[in-house]
């Protein structure tokens, strides 16, 4: 039997064996919500511009009509995220986090390359399990740059890139449309086009369209853009009158008080130790 | 190498498992509501699969008679068939009986097509609706294997989990109390089946692009088109 000061932390690799034999018992893992999801970037004359969807959807329902996928990252950085939800979000945080103690440790604005091979390492040490398909956009003082990185924790550094599943749909106009310092409008139109793209071709991507430019001025989130989907009309009226819900049962019971103490409390040193 | 494989009897070697997948859910959703002198019967125009579409203008609904009229969602390929097959009977039906079949007669030889299939089913939620010998408004539901249920009102395919439960409370004022069903009116029908598709389209992304609506009296049939949002 293992003591408490036995058991460390860290990863448990005998919790693998157990969760395989729980799930050939009839126990499988609880599922996690991983959406369909169109993400882009392009970078244009004087920075960046990224967009997203905003649907998030478990299996063929839709759980927000309007969840946001563009994450913060720096002041000159922002991430789309595409895939499982809570990982995500989670490591989008971890990243802000990691980011800022950097930029505090350095004195100096945090390069693009540098988030990206933080976040490529991390994905790689889990080896695709944390499910993050991401479009990273910054600026920095060497210009201005669009990573895509994979679960697994590859990358590649492009001009122009989709991801989630809208990819095709999104990529599709870029290879129509796209070319090299393209002005801001005719970027955020191109953004706007490829995940309107997703939107109306992918069932896993749709409502409206968010788009984040980031120069060296700084980044300006638009959310939303564009309202690509308006929602429907309702014909009729459908407010139930008080007294509908039928109450099974009422018991009112008087709460009896057995006793009353007053506690004081002092003031506590604060921990420093 | 030839001679090695034939000396091998197939009986001898291993099993080979042979996956052949024969059926798959292009979504679709159907809806329809009886009254005392007509039905309306209504299909998105949705066809998909997975996270394509492959179409944003196909109706669900055939023709079968001149008072009756099926809706079919599922595997399209088997929606197809059953209604080629079906339609084959009716003709043959008509040239024997110098007559049209009547809305019970069809329900019942639908149940019996589908039972027949018992064991390799086709993959199709059907809804049958139409005028029976006195003219009231009928609606038929089936499952996959030809169980058959004469209702008033009746919802299939991709979004029945969301619109079925709408139906049972707004028709049949189910899990209400001191609430007295309404009358079934065709403003009344055609505005539940607006509303259930404009809600249904904005959680279920199997359901979308447009809706037909059909209703069938004794004057005949009419058709009328909505559109819904296509993301």
């Amino acid at each position: 039997m293992d003591s408490l000061e036995d058991i460390h932390t860290g990863f448990q690799f005998s919790n693998f064996a157990r969760n395989e034999t729980l799930v050939a018992k009839g126990f499988p893992m609880p599922k996690s919500r991983k959406t369909g999801t169109t993400i882009a970037g392009v970078v244009f004359k004087d920075g960046v511009v990224l967009g997203a969807d905003t649907r998030a959807t478990e299996g063929d329902i839709i759980a927000d009509k309007n969840c946001s996928k563009i994450h913060y990252l720096q002041p000159n950085m922002y991430c789309c995220g595409a895939g499982t939800a809570a990982d995500l979000v989670m490591t989008t945080q971890l990243m802000a986090s990691q980011l800022e103690l950097h930029r505090l440790n350095t004195g100096r604005q945090v390069p693009v390359v540098a988030a990206n091979r933080m976040l490529k390492q991390m994905l790689f040490r889990y080896q695709g399990y944390i499910g993050a398909a991401l479009v990273l956009g910054g600026v920095d003082k060497h210009g201005s740059h669009i990573y895509s990185i994979h679960p697994h924790g590859s990358t590649d550094r492009l001009p122009y890139t989709t991801m989630g599943s809208g990819s095709l749909a999104a990529m599709s106009v870029f290879e129509v449309h796209w070319k090299p310092d393209l002005e801001l409008e005719e970027a955020k139109q191109l953004v706007r086009d490829a995940i309107a793209g997703g939107i109306f071709n992918d069932l896993g991507s749709g409502s409206n369209v968010d788009l984040c430019i980031i120069t060296k001025d700084g980044a300006t989130m638009l959310r939303p853009y564009d309202v690509a989907n308006v929602k429907g009309q309702r014909q009729g009226k459908y407010i139930y009158k008080t007294g509908t819900t039928d109450i099974l049962s009422t018991s009112v019971r008087p709460i009896q008080i057995v006793s009353e103490t007053v506690r004081k409390v002092g003031e506590e040193e604060m921990e420093t130790a | 190498m030839a001679t090695e494989v034939m000396e091998v009897g197939d009986y001898m070697r291993d099993p080979r498992k042979h996956h052949f997948s024969p059926y798959m859910d292009n979504g679709g959703t159907t809806v329809a509501i009886a009254g005392d002198d007509f039905v309306m019967v209504a299909s998105d125009l949705r066809l998909s699969r997975g996270f394509n579409i492959f179409s944003r203008e196909q109706s669900k609904i055939f023709g079968l008679t001149p008072k009756t009229m099926l809706a079919s969602t599922g595997c399209w390929a088997d929606v197809l068939t059953l209604n080629k097959v079906l339609q084959a009977r009716l003709t043959m039906y008509s040239h024997e009986h110098h007559d049209v079949m009547s809305t019970t007669a069809v329900a019942q030889l639908l149940s019996t097509m589908l039972y027949w299939r018992r064991f390799f089913p086709y993959y199709v939620s059907n809804i049958l609706v139409g005028l029976d010998e006195e003219g009231k408004g009928v609606v038929y539901h089936y499952d996959p294997v030809g169980h058959m249920e004469k209702l008033t009102y009746s919802a299939a395919g991709a979004s029945v989990s969301q619109i079925q439960p709408l139906l049972d409370n707004q028709i049949d004022a189910l899990n209400m109390k001191n609430v007295t069903p309404p009358k079934m009116t065709k403003e009344l029908a055609h505005q539940l089946i607006h509303d259930a598709f404009i809600s249904a389209a904005e959680r279920d992304i199997n359901t979308g692009d447009g809706v037909i609506i059909h209703t069938i009296t004794k004057e005949g049939t009419s058709e009328e088109k909505i559109k819904l949002r296509r993301d």
